[in-house]
């Protein structure tokens, strides 16, 4: 394993594909503008309404229906007088974080899973994947505004749900890696030396299905978002007045002809959001598949 | 093929037992439950509460109330709408024509749109159109419909007053034109996300069918590069997107909610978000089993056409 003498000591090969991968993710154009806009509008959310003249909850009756770039107000006022710069940066607090927590359970439900049903197989695997079909036929926003019309969720019970709409994809990837591997000499070699059955799982197998996971759980982050956004439209997200991405458009239609900016605004944060984790989850994928096209 | 359709057909009916069990046990097992509707009245004691559970079967244990309910299903009858009183099967059947007709002009316009787009990048492969199809198709994945709607409308209604702000007809004009007039807008707003879904996997069909031997074998024989493409390639790049199209019934009817609710079109999706807010169980329980069936049907029509339109496929 030394290294040749007057050469430079050549990286382990894992961490060289590491290398190469993350390479392959910084010459993807779309990708970087992902990252860039995903930095921007956390640091922007997380700092900046501190910096602002106005709070997010402070009605200015004299500056109604302020139109953007016309008066104090940079982006312009709601019905209310509300700054709306102040109530998109609060907004994104919330709708960013119900975005990564939903993420984050829903990938953890989804692995679960997975790795049960692939190791196992047989009956436990069929019947885990038969609850993934099930769960499948209902349209994710009919389930998702089902259960939060019902339940009037707060904040955390609204991340859960939509969590618990969105992990079939992971448990479906996660299981067909495991399986693909499960009979492999590597995992028979530790099976033989006596490992238990969750360190063949989780230490030994699941390392093998992290590309694939990740692709899904970036893609997801971008899903959690438009579904919290469907969601407080439709008036069963978050409740006003703290502001969402969402709930911002409550009203939006019926100011569509005297305020458009309170439709217009709202909505291109969300697409942008939205776009730059699609476009953060497309160059993963291309920068962790080692059958990657060179060209692009 | 009788053994693959019978096989198929027992699948898709054993799912759709597993996915009304399913959808029975999350209405039932939320709090508030089917009563809920009956405890937003004034003057409500506990007793006539206990009464309406017991009248209604809920004091039964859960497994027991959905065989009873399975069994009504089964038989066609679906319980009434809380709200007027009228079948739920009715009400549901009265409100699928709006939906249906949003869901196939739109996956028409997705198809004939996605499948150009989609060629188009194939065979201009890493051209600027190339390029700008890919990032497009990206967006259009990102942007909320409603919000695309929003603009739309704006655009369209308000500022050029062209086209019918919302709703499937002006009442008591009948004629087609005013049909297709308030059609437009919904059917390109559900067409975006279904759009962009088409033409990446349209394009990644074509890249396959490219590549393979008897296509250079068309070409080098000397056969029109139109020829080619057309009778070749295209219709063997077609056969994937098959399966694409069935598994796209959920996808569409959740957009078709968000679709009908911008555009107050009065179709399923409207229907269940005004069951939802009345608290109305047996029709948002129905609506729910209808969006399944839809799915499921739509899978098991993708999988008997691929055996239909492609010979090579063996039956197992």
């Amino acid at each position: 394993m030394s290294a040749v003498a007057g050469m430079a000591t050549p990286l382990p090969a894992m961490s060289r594909r590491r290398w190469r991968a993350l390479r392959r993710f910084a010459r993807h154009r779309l990708a970087m503008f992902g990252v860039a806009a995903i930095v921007l509008l956390v640091l922007g959310c997380a700092l900046l309404p501190q910096a602002l003249p106005y709070d997010d909850l402070h009605i200015d009756l004299r500056h109604r229906f302020q139109a953007p770039l016309a008066g104090p107000h940079l982006l312009g006022s709601d019905p209310l007088g509300r700054d709306i710069l102040a109530r998109l940066l609060m907004a994104g607090r919330i709708s960013l974080t119900v975005g990564f927590v939903a993420m984050l359970i829903s990938t953890v439900i989804g692995v679960v899973i997975g790795v049960f049903s692939g190791f196992y197989g047989g009956a436990i695997g069929a019947a885990l994947m038969r609850l993934v079909d099930a769960v499948l036929c209902f349209p994710s926003i009919f389930l998702l505004l089902a259960l939060a019309a019902l339940v009037s969720p707060t904040l955390p019970m609204l991340t859960l749900i939509i969590a618990l709409t969105a992990w079939m994809e992971v448990a479906r990837v996660v299981d067909g890696q495991i399986r693909a591997l499960r009979g492999r000499d590597f995992v028979v070699a530790v099976e033989a030396i006596g490992a238990s059955d969750l360190r063949l799982m989780f230490v030994e197998l699941l390392p093998n299905a992290i590309a694939p996971i990740v692709v899904a759980a970036t893609l997801n982050v971008a899903r959690a978002i438009l579904m919290e956004a469907y969601v407080s439209w439709l008036g069963y997200g978050i409740q006003p007045p703290t502001a969402s991405w969402g709930n911002m458009l409550n009203n939006a239609q019926e100011y569509l002809t005297s305020a458009p900016w309170l439709a217009l605004l709202p909505g291109a944060v969300i697409t942008l959001a939205v776009a730059s984790f699609n476009f953060v989850g497309d160059g993963l994928r291309d920068a962790l598949d080692p059958r990657m096209d060179p060209h692009r | 093929m009788l053994r693959f359709l019978l096989l198929r057909l027992g699948q898709s009916a054993l799912l759709l037992l597993l996915v009304s069990a399913l959808g029975f046990a999350l209405l039932h097992l939320l709090p508030g439950g089917p009563l809920s509707q009956f405890a937003l009245s004034a003057g409500m004691t506990q007793a006539d509460m206990d009464r309406i559970a017991h009248q209604m079967g809920l004091d039964r244990s859960l497994p027991v109330q959905y065989l009873v309910w399975l069994r009504h299903m089964v038989l066609g009858d679906w319980g009434r709408s809380y709200r007027d009183q009228q079948p739920v099967l009715w009400v549901i059947t009265s409100h699928l024509g709006a939906t249906l007709e949003l869901m196939l002009s739109s996956t028409l316009l997705a198809v004939l749109l996605g499948t150009w787009v989609g060629v188009l990048g194939a065979i201009k492969r890493y051209s600027v159109a190339d390029y700008l199809a890919t990032i497009g198709a990206m967006i259009a994945l990102s942007i909320p419909t409603f919000w695309f709607g929003l603009v739309v409308i704006y655009i369209f209604s308000v500022n050029l007053a062209w086209l019918p702000a919302g709703n499937i007809a002006t009442i008591g004009d009948g004629s087609l034109l005013d049909l297709l007039r308030h059609l437009i807008m919904p059917c390109v707003v559900l067409a975006l996300v279904t759009v962009a879904t088409w033409s990446r996997y349209m394009r990644s069909s074509m890249l396959e069918v490219i590549g393979q031997d008897y296509v250079r074998t068309a070409h080098a024989k000397g056969l029109a590069p139109r020829h080619v493409l057309i009778r070749h390639t295209l219709r063997n790049a077609m056969l994937p997107m098959i399966t694409l199209a069935g598994l796209q019934v959920p996808t569409l009817l959740g957009g078709a909610l968000v679709a009908e609710t911008v555009f107050t079109w009065p179709g399923m999706g409207r229907l269940f978000l005004d069951s939802l807010g009345y608290r109305d169980y047996p029709v948002v329980m129905g609506l729910l089993i209808v969006s399944a069936v839809l799915t499921l049907v739509g899978n098991l029509l993708a999988d008997i056409l691929y055996v239909v339109a492609d010979p090579r496929v063996r039956l197992g």
